[in-house]
């Protein structure tokens, strides 16, 4: 390791001097998304160019495959490594099946992190998560307890049946409950995030318990048609949609009163954090379990033994922030 | 004395529909109140107005899969249109859905004509041409439903004697398609040509010509329904109704419509579409894991199909044999 930077530092000095016009040395780091056109990740690469843009010197690539694959993050991975990036910041389709190309990635000197969706502990050198599991699990029910002063029935419309991350949020969401006292979780259904199907899980999580006083959507596509499913259905102030979604997304169920509030981590900062930690690191700061990297002005990241850090607190959307945050992400 | 066997199929059918409810109404009696079966009358209209355009292509033995790719991106031109320009009448937005389906629709019904490229893979490429358009049309942002104006959201719910306008829609497709099928020649010749494809030549009948047209209605209800889709879920992105050109054919399979071609009716199809509208709408009241779920929606097409292998084997009997193949 060492030695590889050692060689490509010799080598990029070579370049510097042989090129007459001597420049200090650019870090280029990519971030490396899902997929292209998601909201989200459009909103990280923002905080991305915000990092670059106070660390100065530093080009941001922002990339990914069209559809979320893990074939196309490894073509991605693999051009990446051929245009010789500084560092590779990724959010990744599959933990595992990235692996081999990421460690191919470190083998040539390039400093990789995951951030958001996490890549096995072998294929990188730390991941960011946007927040805690038990954070989350826990935000989502405060939302609605928040709004619920007389307690009462809430249900769960989550994504597929399968999904990892949705399935450990609710696990913590269940967890807290007993902190919630009134607070009584009925039902836990699935829409498989596609809207037609959540749409018509949240008409029957109404029709079957028609006292529901919320409904928590830990799914952007669920927690929309929730919130529409609950306009049609006429029960905006009986029913509050929350859980997590966009602001761009949901400006609309926040102005019609259908969602009181909701909460998302704040991709700009994830990707502001993703693109600080990247360069840190790139510049030398140790990895080690129970190492403390900055992360600009967020704070700082404090690795556990997984090589892991959470960034912070979902962050809480209503009607006093939304018109803000709206036209951002 | 086909048609007394269909008539007696869609009976069938019928019967298996509301055993299927009074099962649902023992786990949750609400379900069967006039106002829940209207709900799910009008959550199934986007599969019945499908689901009919597909049976029609399936009359004239091809399958169009780009039905659901088609809907989302007329939704999302419509959609974006609105963003655009909100102040456009509705009556134009409606007019560009059905026109830009239907432009969509005649373009596989141009390949499969012209080239003789099977539907099957036809459609496929489509599908998929059709999905990544949307993706560089809007970018793979979200339309959401703030943007879009509220005539433009309004319309699949305004009420109209105690039915959304989604339902009237899917009423008139029903209507209007089992005249065309039953009282003109085009609607004949869709039959003619599925069941047998030599015999309608010497008929007379174009069969490339009649695939097309088959393709061109089923665009043309695919785009209908995009905008219909858009306005009630007050979203366009780029994967909506994904994965839904399977529902549709599923339906039409249920439905009694034959695969192979030339056997099937508006009736079929529609009662295929409520079947499955049903399980969709009943499976979360009734409390079932969705693991579950998955799994009685697949027993149902294959059971569907089963009836319908048994069904093709009692047709009708096939005489002089050799001369249907002449050597």
């Amino acid at each position: 390791m060492r030695v590889m930077k050692t060689i490509l530092t010799t080598a990029a000095i070579a370049v510097a001097m042989a090129a007459t016009s001597a420049s200090a040395e650019t870090t280029r780091i990519a971030l490396v998304v899902k997929a292209q056109g998601i909201g989200f990740f459009e909103a990280a690469a923002k905080g991305a160019e915000e990092a670059a843009a106070e660390l100065g010197d530093v080009e941001i690539i922002y990339t990914g495959p069209t559809d979320t694959t893990a074939e196309g993050q490894i073509e991605v991975i693999n051009s990446l490594i051929a245009q010789g990036v500084d560092a590779i910041a990724i959010s990744a389709n599959d933990p595992d099946a990235l692996v081999p190309a990421l460690q191919k990635a470190m083998e040539r000197g390039i400093t990789v992190i995951s951030w958001d969706s996490g890549v096995a502990e072998a294929g990188r050198q730390m991941h960011l998560n946007p927040s805690s599991t038990e954070l989350i699990g826990n935000t989502i029910i405060k939302l609605a307890a928040d709004h619920m002063p007389d307690g009462g029935d809430v249900a769960i419309l989550s994504a597929t049946a399968t999904a990892t991350n949705q399935n450990a949020w609710i696990a913590a969401a269940e967890a807290v409950l007993p902190n919630y006292p009134g607070i009584n979780l009925v039902a836990t259904v699935y829409g498989d995030d596609l809207s037609d199907k959540s749409y018509r899980e949240a008409q029957g999580l109404m029709t079957t318990y028609p006292d529901l006083k919320a409904i928590i959507a830990p799914t952007t596509v669920g927690i929309l048609a929730a919130c529409q499913a609950v306009t049609d259905a006429g029960k905006i102030g009986q029913v509050n949609v929350t859980g997590l979604g966009l602001p761009s997304e949901m400006a609309g169920c926040v102005e019609s009163g259908a969602t009181q509030s909701f909460a998302i981590w704040n991709p700009i900062d994830l990707g502001y954090a993703a693109t600080m930690l990247a360069f840190n690191i790139h510049n030398g700061a140790s990895t080690e379990a129970g190492a403390e990297i900055p992360m600009g002005r967020i704070g700082n990241a404090t690795l556990d033994e997984t090589g892991t850090a959470a960034m912070s607190d979902p962050f809480t959307y209503d009607a006093s922030n939304i018109e803000q945050f709206k036209s951002i992400f | 004395m086909i048609k007394t066997f269909l008539r007696a199929r869609e009976a069938i059918l019928a019967g298996a529909i509301l055993l299927l409810l009074a099962l649902i109404a023992i786990r949750f009696a609400g379900f069967i109140a006039p106002a829940n079966l209207a709900n799910v009358f009008n959550d199934t209209a986007p599969l019945i107005i499908l689901a009919i355009g597909q049976m029609i292509v399936i009359l004239t033995r091809c399958i169009d899969l780009s039905v659901a790719a088609n809907l989302a991106l007329t939704g999302m031109v419509v959609a974006m249109m609105n963003v655009a320009a909100p102040g456009l009448p509705l009556i134009f937005t409606i007019t560009v859905a059905i026109g830009l389906g239907t432009t969509l629709g005649m373009f596989n019904g141009l390949m499969v004509w012209k080239l003789g490229i099977p539907p099957i893979v036809v459609t496929l490429g489509t599908m998929t041409i059709f999905r990544g358009t949307i993706f560089l049309l809007s970018d793979g942002k979200w339309v959401n439903s703030h943007e879009m104006s509220a005539a433009f959201k309004a319309f699949p719910r305004a009420m109209i004697l105690g039915l959304p306008v989604l339902s009237w829609i899917a009423i008139a497709t029903i209507l209007l398609f089992t005249l065309i099928l039953s009282r003109t020649t085009l609607g004949r010749a869709f039959f003619a040509v599925g069941g047998n494809p030599h015999a309608a030549v010497y008929a007379g009948i174009n069969v490339g010509r009649t695939q097309f047209w088959a393709f061109t209605i089923s665009g043309a209800l695919a785009g209908l329904t995009g905008y219909l889709w858009v306005a009630r879920y007050a979203v366009a992105y780029v994967d909506i109704a994904l994965g839904f050109e399977l529902d549709v054919v599923a339906a039409c399979v249920i439905g009694g419509i034959a695969i192979a071609g030339g056997v099937g009716s508006v009736g079929g199809a529609v009662l295929g579409a409520l079947f499955l509208g049903i399980i969709k709408n009943a499976l979360p009241v009734v409390n079932i894991s969705p693991f579950w779920q998955l799994s009685i929606s697949g027993a149902a097409i294959i059971i569907a199909v089963a009836l319908n292998a048994r069904a093709a084997r009692t047709k009708g009997r096939i005489i002089l044999k050799r001369a249907e193949h002449p050597a």
